[in-house]
């Protein structure tokens, strides 16, 4: 049986410019009138050499692209910011058309780019599943089979025939989500969708493309910085770097790459990010980062620890309009992509919080950790209603060096963490 | 759960487009539930925005007439050929106001849909095409004051009034030439202000022109003979005189003309589609 996608040396030319650079960017992008946030600011990512194109001011967004995927597979897509995975996925939908190259595609595909593209506000969530149904290829029929089932799915209930303008932006999302989730594509492409919503939904949409793919046999390319749902979902994953492919493999192999990438090489000014300038900091309308440290004992930033000794992860920002109820949470990751533990400073916040900067920072006490490389993501949100700022990986860091039963072995320690422990060795005599 | 549907040979390739026209017709088919959900939404949202609601539609027509009369029938003394003003400028209005709705909205596809574009693909095309079929709503609405002032010159028995006879069943033929004429039309706008966007600001001002172009305010015996071939070269000039011949059975119309206007009407649509389909390909690049 012929493979259900074949990719074959796609390649993506992209002029830069005024205009241009938005796309280049992947940049902040409308959600229903909110912003939201670009993990990584643009600046950080200098257009390399090896992806300049043939004339001045152009570049390969994606490059000798080549992969086949067989149905009912379901495929992860990870990279940077930048790589052009969003590219990838704009062609293979057809949103816009390659250079060069070509892909084939033997199915019907539905691409959700985004949650809730094509909602009017003024229509009822009833007329609004059939238009956003029917914007993304389904026939009307087949739209009103499942009806009864996306309703049921996005827990509107009553509020079905109000203008959808008027739902909160929790309902908003789960109504588009569940027209999205029962589509019946043979080729389902999902970009990052589920960076919105709260984080009960999330999980059951989660479930449902799990659903979606083993059970009803669909094929999926999986679009996420959410390392955790690429590795629960994926069967296989390709790593996209400098808009070439870089790795085929599981999705393992490709996180523990993507995540090694991305470390940090050297000391120097490691173990800090700043962002001076507002406007290229991660933000939304209520709150931006502005820094985010990682100092060790003596108070000075590094990118090294010791085992035995703490860590202190410091995070600077700013609050734009009165908040309330916001959190905000550090993930540490391996670098195979695995969550070593998540906390948050919400049990130690004050309610509301006026505009002006805040620190919140968080200490890692010594003789928590394993000898090994961790991400340090963070993110912002207000529990059970909305993210603010989407979890990111802003810095990584290596815990080395003695005072870590781990350090008196060559192997490799397993384990996310290795907590030092009292232990008791007695001799019971004979 | 339901299976997946097999589809035996179907294959979608994904590459680099050459050649100028082809359209899809069979995708365009599938699609044709969209074009429904289209139109019905543009028709919702009208009428839930607006604070009078269609009554704006019926009103719009009745104040514009009312200025015209003022000031192209009183102050300039522009003759309406025998026919009264109220009808004469209320019937060309007719024609032109779905027109020029028609190519405002239809022109700016591009620019109003870039994030919708940037987001899903669906044949781009039926955006325009639902504008002009949601349009005739609009343009059904706009008969209601028409038919209104007819009926009450009709009763007072009036001089020149219009008598209602079969050429009125003939105006489905210049309705359907406005709509494709005003779907070429709106295709090419819709190209060129996609790259240009500063295009849009003069394409209302290009609109404007080209209503005096066009014997709306006019009546067509009263362009000098030296004059007539600029009349001519619009192709709205046919139609929006048919639609005299039609509804008050008074106009000045050969077969050579509507000839003429069909000819540059089809050449528009085909060049409009064409354009169209080489700009949609990439036109998200540089959204």
């Amino acid at each position: 049986m012929k493979p259900i996608v074949e990719v074959q040396n796609l390649s993506k030319l992209y002029k830069l410019g005024a205009t241009g650079l938005t796309s280049v960017r992947e940049s902040i992008e409308s959600v229903f009138g909110k912003k939201k946030v670009a993990p990584r600011p643009a600046a950080k990512m200098p257009i390399s050499d090896d992806r300049s194109g043939p004339e001045p001011n152009t570049f390969w967004a994606l490059k000798d692209v080549s992969f086949t995927v067989n149905a009912g597979e379901v495929i992860g897509i990870v990279g940077r910011n930048g790589a052009g995975k969003s590219t990838l996925l704009k062609i293979l939908s057809r949103i816009t058309e390659p250079t060069s190259g070509r892909a084939i595609l033997r199915g019907r595909v539905v691409s959700l780019l985004e949650v809730g593209t094509g909602f009017h506000p003024e229509l009822s969530g009833r007329e609004n599943i059939f238009l956003n149904g029917a914007i993304l290829g389904m026939r009307r029929a087949e739209i009103a089979a499942k009806f009864d089932e996306i309703v049921d799915f996005s827990e509107v209930g009553k509020f079905i025939d109000t203008p959808v303008k008027r739902y909160s932006s929790g309902m908003f999302v789960r109504l588009a989500f569940a027209v999205a989730a029962h589509l019946d594509p043979e080729i389902l492409l999902i970009d990052e969708v589920l960076a919105v919503g709260d984080v009960g939904f999330q999980k059951k949409c989660l479930g449902k493309m799990g659903e979606v793919a083993t059970q009803q046999g669909r094929t999926v390319f999986f679009v996420s910085h959410n390392m955790g749902a690429v590795r629960a979902l994926c069967e296989h994953a390709v790593l996209i770097d400098g808009g070439r492919l870089t790795l085929t493999g599981t999705p393992g192999e490709v996180i523990s790459q993507y995540l090694a990438a991305s470390m940090p090489k050297g000391d120097g000014d490691e173990g800090q990010i700043a962002w001076e300038d507002l406007a290229q900091a991660p933000k939304c309308d209520e709150v931006a980062l502005r820094g985010i440290r990682l100092l060790d004992a003596q108070g000075s930033p590094a990118s090294t620890f010791e085992a035995d000794k703490p860590l202190t992860i410091e995070i600077t920002y700013e609050v734009l309009q009165r908040l309330r109820g916001a959190r905000f949470s550090v993930q540490l990751l391996t670098q195979e992509g695995e969550l070593a533990f998540a906390a948050t400073d919400h049990l130690f916040q004050n309610e509301t919080q006026s505009p002006g900067r805040y620190r919140t920072s968080c200490l890692i006490p010594g003789g928590l950790l394993n000898r090994r490389n961790y991400q340090v993501q963070v993110q912002c949100d207000i529990p059970g209603e909305r993210y603010l700022l989407p979890a990111a990986e802003y810095l990584s860091f290596l815990i080395s060096g003695a005072g870590n039963q781990a350090s008196n072995f060559p192997e490799t320690w397993p384990g996310v963490v290795c907590p030092k422990l009292e232990w008791k060795v007695e001799a019971l005599g004979k | 759960m339901a299976d997946v549907k097999s589809a035996p040979g179907y294959e979608l390739i994904v590459e680099r487009s050459s050649g100028w026209l082809k359209v899809n017709w069979r995708e365009l088919w599938d699609y044709r539930d969209l074009l429904v959900l289209l139109v019905q939404r543009d028709f919702i949202s009208r009428y839930k925005q607006t604070l009078l609601g269609p009554l704006w539609f019926l009103l719009q027509p009745v104040l514009t007439t009312a200025v015209f009369v003022i000031v192209f029938g009183r102050f300039a003394g522009i003759p309406t050929d025998g026919i009264p003003g109220p009808l004469f400028y209320l019937c060309g209005l007719l024609a032109w106001n779905y027109f020029s709705q028609n190519i405002t909205t239809g022109g700016a596809t591009f620019v109003n849909n870039a994030h919708l574009f940037n987001k899903v693909y669906f044949p781009r095309v039926l955006v325009p095409v639902s504008i002009v079929v949601a349009n005739l709503v609009s343009f059904a609405l706009q008969i209601v004051p028409f038919a209104i002032f007819a009926a009450f010159y009709f009763l007072t028995g009036r001089q020149g009034a219009a008598v209602l006879s079969w050429p009125a069943l003939l105006l489905p033929l210049p309705l359907l030439h406005i709509a494709a004429l005003s779907l070429g039309v709106s295709l090419w706008m819709a190209a060129s202000t996609a790259k240009y966007r500063d295009l849009v600001h003069l394409t209302a001002y290009l609109t404007q022109i080209w209503m005096f172009a066009t014997p709306v305010i006019y009546p067509l015996s009263k362009v000098s003979e030296g004059w007539r071939w600029v009349v001519w070269a619009n192709p709205m000039s046919a139609p929006v005189e048919a639609f005299r011949i039609c509804l008050l059975g008074r106009g000045t119309l050969g077969a050579q003309e509507v000839a003429i206007s069909l000819g540059i009407t089809v050449a528009l649509l085909v060049s409009g589609v064409a354009l169209f389909q080489r700009v949609e390909r990439t036109v998200v690049d540089s959204a």
